[in-house]
């Protein structure tokens, strides 16, 4: 592995970037569909309306100002010195993308594939409001998001900040490192998914008086396969692209982030398949999706640092943690996350974190830093430099994100009136169903 | 309680935050930025056990 220079790739690189970039929109799609697909019948269409709006809320905002908050290695940020030690702690550029060259450079392919990153993001805290979180709400949570939440923790890791300083300054390592995502992606999204759910509260008829949950399953398990496929493919492109261009990685070195990916994917898939095998008596068709998606998840941070075996690992236990997490969410914590986007995004995001600072190796030093590279490049330390991200995460990421959507709440109600649940989002808020045709049979048409 | 669990969350960032640069490198810092998770484990739970099973749609 080797340092790329800010000043600019070689043509086959870029055109390599555009390519895994162009596959990340599939990621969105695919967790859109599997939100759907994990949803009633009745608010089918809402969920796809609202992954669409999101998107474009989303992409819209970060270009009026999250990108000049997050920023790319070497560009203007502000900085405080703390105990004689530079923090970098906030992008300074323009407003609009103004004085980004789009000519090839990668400040400029980062752009394209944060601007997709952040829908990527902004798309995870709809599975957990599925079936009650107002479309207006959506889109304001997703401008609080994009505009702020993201592009602030983005460019402490992403944007040469304090985090991605961490080794340089202190000696952690080569600072907090993450290749693909799991962190400003998964772990925002899926903490902000958390903080949806404690807004929002469950569904209704989702708890009964005993506090026991009740069952209401998704209403279209082809969806949600599908939509797991689609992921995998958007996947393959950010964790290629966010390798090459966050991580420095060689355009070659691909090849292992894909097989990485691949790998984790399907172990965590089969331990779940396996683990609801042994404990239901078969495998669960929404968890074991839902645990491939967390093998996913899991592999964005460690999947350029790892070996082959390294990524089963984390794959096999991202697909049990998912599993059991799923269902201490719902059971024990009294928390209603349909689209199980806590369990998958947050908690398998974290244990990806963890990983990389356990079971990953560099070769070199790594690019995460202004100049050429992270000019300390021990390896030791670099579990704590993770640790760091992950404390900072849960202890300032999940409040921010709380207490802005919370603010929100008292000006754009989150949840829709009863009577909107009542009657299912499509026809309360759209006007019509997803699926008009459907006919409901009742008992004098089922076989005796 | 929710509010407890958040200060808990916010203070563990700290202590894991300030650890960074009045600690040097070794054991000690180790122990701080472990304590500092561990006190956002206990305003994480402070948090989920504050959240109330809200019996919504018992008509």
């Amino acid at each position: 592995m080797t340092s790329v220079p800010p000043s600019g790739f070689p043509a086959t690189t870029v055109v390599l970037c555009l390519f895994f970039i162009a596959l990340v929109p599939l990621a969105s799609i695919g967790l859109s569909v599997v939100n759907a697909g994990l949803g009633r019948s009745h608010s089918a269409a809402h969920a796809m309306l609202s992954a669409l709006c999101v998107f474009s809320v989303a992409v819209g905002v970060y270009f009026i100002c999250g990108f000049a908050w997050q920023g790319y290695i070497g560009m203007p940020a502000h900085t405080i010195s703390v105990a004689g030690k530079s923090w970098n702690w906030i992008g300074a550029a323009p407003f609009f993308l103004r004085r980004i060259e789009f000519d090839g450079s990668p400040a400029s392919l980062a752009v394209w594939l944060q601007m997709l990153s952040v829908a990527l993001a902004a798309s995870i805290p709809l599975g957990a409001g599925v079936e009650r979180w107002r479309l207006p709400a959506c889109c304001a949570s997703t401008a609080l998001l994009a505009g702020w939440t993201y592009p602030l923790f983005a460019h402490w890791v992403w944007g040469g900040g304090w985090l991605a300083q961490l080794g340089t300054n202190y000696g952690l390592g080569h600072g907090f490192v993450d290749a693909g995502g799991a962190s400003c992606i998964q772990v925002v999204g899926g903490l902000t998914a958390l903080a949806m759910a404690w807004i929002l509260g469950p569904r209704r008829g989702k708890y009964g008086p005993d506090g026991m949950p009740a069952a209401i399953p998704g209403h279209s398990g082809v969806l949600i396969l599908w939509g797991c496929s689609l992921a995998y493919v958007g996947w393959l492109g950010l964790n290629s692209a966010g390798a090459i261009l966050f991580a420095g990685i060689e355009p070659g070195r691909a090849v292992l982030v894909s097989i990485n990916t691949t790998l984790a994917a399907g172990s965590a898939g089969l331990a779940a398949a396996l683990v609801t095998r042994l404990r239901f008596g078969r495998p669960d068709v929404s968890i074991t999706a839902n645990a491939w998606v967390g093998g996913l998840v899991a592999s964005s941070a460690a999947c350029a640092f790892v070996s082959p075996a390294g990524a089963v690992i984390i794959g096999l236990f991202a697909g049990a943690l998912v599993t059991f997490s799923v269902e201490w969410f719902e059971l024990h914590f009294g928390v209603d996350d349909p689209g199980g986007a806590i369990s998958v995004h947050g908690v398998a995001g974290i244990w990806g974190l963890l990983a990389l600072g356990l079971l990953g190796h560099f070769s070199g030093p790594v690019f995460n830093l202004p100049g050429t590279a992270s000019s300390h490049s021990s390896d030791s330390g670099q579990w704590l430099a993770q640790l760091m991200g992950v404390v900072t995460l849960l202890g300032f990421v999940l409040p921010l994100t709380y207490g802005l959507n919370l603010l929100l709440n008292l000006v754009c109600r989150h949840r829709v009136a009863p009577e909107g649940e009542r009657q299912g989002l499509d026809l309360y808020e759209l006007g019509a169903g997803a699926y008009p045709e459907f006919v409901t049979h009742t008992e004098e048409f089922t076989q005796r | 309680m929710t509010l407890a669990g958040f200060l808990l969350l916010l203070t563990g960032w700290g202590i894991a935050l300030a650890a960074l640069p009045l600690l040097g490198p070794g054991m000690i810092r180790t122990c701080f930025l472990l304590a500092g998770a561990a006190i956002e484990i206990l305003g994480l739970s402070l948090i989920i056990r504050s959240q109330p099973r809200r019996l919504v749609g018992k008509e």
